[in-house]
């Protein structure tokens, strides 16, 4: 397959990922230099790890961000999944169609435009700006993507399966549980991935919803770049693509496993059917 | 059944009146109040009739179409070659993978690197360009924003291809039609969704990015976004912040209107 690939393509291909990988590599590389700037490198050294490990402030933020992605991805999931089981099971095309456009309001509205309602929003509402009010808005924009990769598993499943849950005597319930949640995992597992990557990857809407005691790690980056550069979050940020990198190896990994898995039951239902 | 289904639809129901149809509602209501809270049209008078919110927005269009192109031209070929890849799953995950990096990181990676005395400036003093100023410009802005955007162009593009089926390729081919005939008769018109989605999920964020403005642009270029958050955390009139924020969400919805298109025709075509 390889060999198909002309030896442009493959310079092409080559210099893109080299476009899209060197500002990372970059920053890696410059987490690792004696200087105070990003330019020249002026010898090894472990001193920005050192002052990122003793600075609380810092590792407090990075915590608080990791708790926001987290939880505001669980409870996305929760309710995207929940979202999508309703969608499915709405029969009437107008409502089904209308609840999906209102799902995409989000997805596809501008970050500003989230931020500024949303801190319009909490403003009525009286609700102090902190850790509440952005895990609330993080689990807002999360919940449409949840719903987009988990519908398409719900409509791939063979719908006869309910049906014959419900013969078995299967209460709603069981059915849920037994049947429809196990088929849609890999939909509900990417969706919780998507949204820890938007919640992780988010600046704009944080910015505006985040009051002054509460900041996430793209809030600090940005107040600390508009200063000038800090070597110190070069070492952050070397250790946050390690990070990615496991997640991504771990999400491989787990894809290749479950289609290992698919083509082996495949093989066995044939060998019974035979 | 019936049960069921109001039951997933309290907590979702919930979520889309309070943090869709309500934010939506709250910003056009917002945009007809002055600074002073009175209610007044005087924001859209103030938009339409000075010049300077006009220009504004025009540019803002303009950049984001520039970026849309640039990466549209980038992305396409990248995502047909890693088709045509062995492991094409890894090397996408390859692909999506800088955008789990987070976008201030990369972005405070080219103030590094196009700043004064950067690396790239020392490149192209060593080979005789000499010094340059790469930071605060336009096309430091234009190249850091294509760069965020690259990955979220390739990834739709990408599933277009994956599933067009080879055999039409192939008969293509054999019904003799040349390379580019192939390409723009039958791959490009096949592909052509994943294309709309793709400039939709560019476009629209062009239009909005302040972060990048503000820190590569050095304020050269003032986006719709940029506007957005000066006034409503700087200059605190959220009244004018929300009537540019309608502004956006009338853009957005030209936007969608304009790359949906062929999409809900293919739908009721095969409804039927």
């Amino acid at each position: 397959m390889q060999s198909k690939l002309s030896g442009w393509s493959k310079a092409y291909l080559i210099i893109v990922f080299i476009i899209l990988y060197a500002p990372i590599l970059f920053l890696v590389m410059y987490s690792f230099s004696k200087g105070n700037t990003m330019s020249n490198f002026h010898g090894f050294t472990f001193d920005h790890y050192q002052t990122l490990f003793h600075d609380p402030r810092l590792i407090q933020i990075v915590l608080d961000t990791l708790i926001v992605a987290l939880l505001s991805s669980l409870f996305a999931t929760i309710i995207g999944t929940a979202g999508a089981l309703g969608v499915y099971e709405t029969r009437h095309r107008a409502i089904r169609q209308t609840v999906l456009s209102l799902n995409n309001i989000l997805m596809v509205s501008p970050d500003v435009i989230i931020g500024a309602s949303f801190l319009i929003f909490f403003t009525m509402l009286g609700l102090r700006l902190g850790f509440i009010s952005v895990l609330l808005s993080h689990i807002a924009f999360s919940i449409p993507i949840v719903v987009l990769l988990v519908l398409p598993k719900l409509n791939e499943m063979n719908a006869s399966m309910i049906d014959a849950a419900a013969d078995l005597g299967a209460n709603p319930w069981q059915t849920l549980t037994r049947v429809i949640l196990p088929a849609i995992m890999p939909g509900i597992f990417s969706g919780f991935l998507m949204a820890v990557t938007y919640s992780l990857d988010d600046f704009a809407v944080t910015f505006f919803v985040t009051g002054n005691g509460f900041s996430t790690l793209s809030v600090e980056i940005y107040s600390r770049a508009r200063q000038g550069v800090d070597l110190e979050i070069n070492a952050l940020s070397a250790l946050w693509f390690l990070v990615s990198l496991l997640l991504i190896a771990g999400y491989y990994f787990l894809e290749q496993y479950n289609q290992g898995r698919k083509t082996k039951n495949r093989q066995q239902v044939e060998a019974v059917i035979k | 059944m019936k049960q069921g289904k109001l039951f997933y639809y309290i907590p979702y129901g919930l979520w889309i009146a309070l943090f869709v149809i309500a934010p939506v509602v709250l910003i056009v209501y917002q945009s007809f109040f002055n600074i002073a809270g009175h209610f007044t049209l005087s924001n859209y008078a103030t938009y339409f009739h000075s010049g300077v919110y006009l220009k504004m927005t025009f540019n803002s269009v303009w950049y984001a179409f520039l970026i849309t192109a640039i990466t549209l031209l980038i992305s396409y070929p990248t995502a047909y070659l890693l088709n045509q890849l062995k492991h094409k799953q890894l090397w996408l995950l390859l692909i999506i993978l800088p955008t789990w990096i987070n976008l201030l990181l990369k972005t405070y990676a080219f103030i590094g690197l196009l700043s004064r005395s950067g690396s790239v400036d020392s490149f192209l003093t060593f080979i005789g360009i000499g010094p340059k100023q790469l930071l605060f410009t336009d096309a430091s802005f234009l190249f850091v924003a294509t760069y965020i955007e690259i990955p979220f162009m390739i990834l739709p593009i990408y599933n277009a291809i994956a599933e067009l089926s080879p055999s039409y390729v192939n008969a293509s081919r054999d019904l003799g039609a040349s390379g580019w005939q192939t390409f723009s008769r039958v791959i490009f018109p096949l592909t052509l969704d994943g294309v709309k989605s793709g400039v939709q999920s560019v476009f629209i964020p062009s239009l909005s990015l302040f972060m990048i403005t503000r820190l590569i642009g050095g304020n050269r270029v003032i986006t719709l976004g940029t506007a957005i958050e000066q006034h409503f955390l700087v200059t605190q009139n959220w009244g004018m912040g929300s009537t540019i924020g309608v502004i956006l969400i009338v853009a957005m919805v030209i936007t969608m209107l304009l790359t949906g298109e062929r999409k809900k025709k293919g739908r009721t075509r095969h409804a039927k």
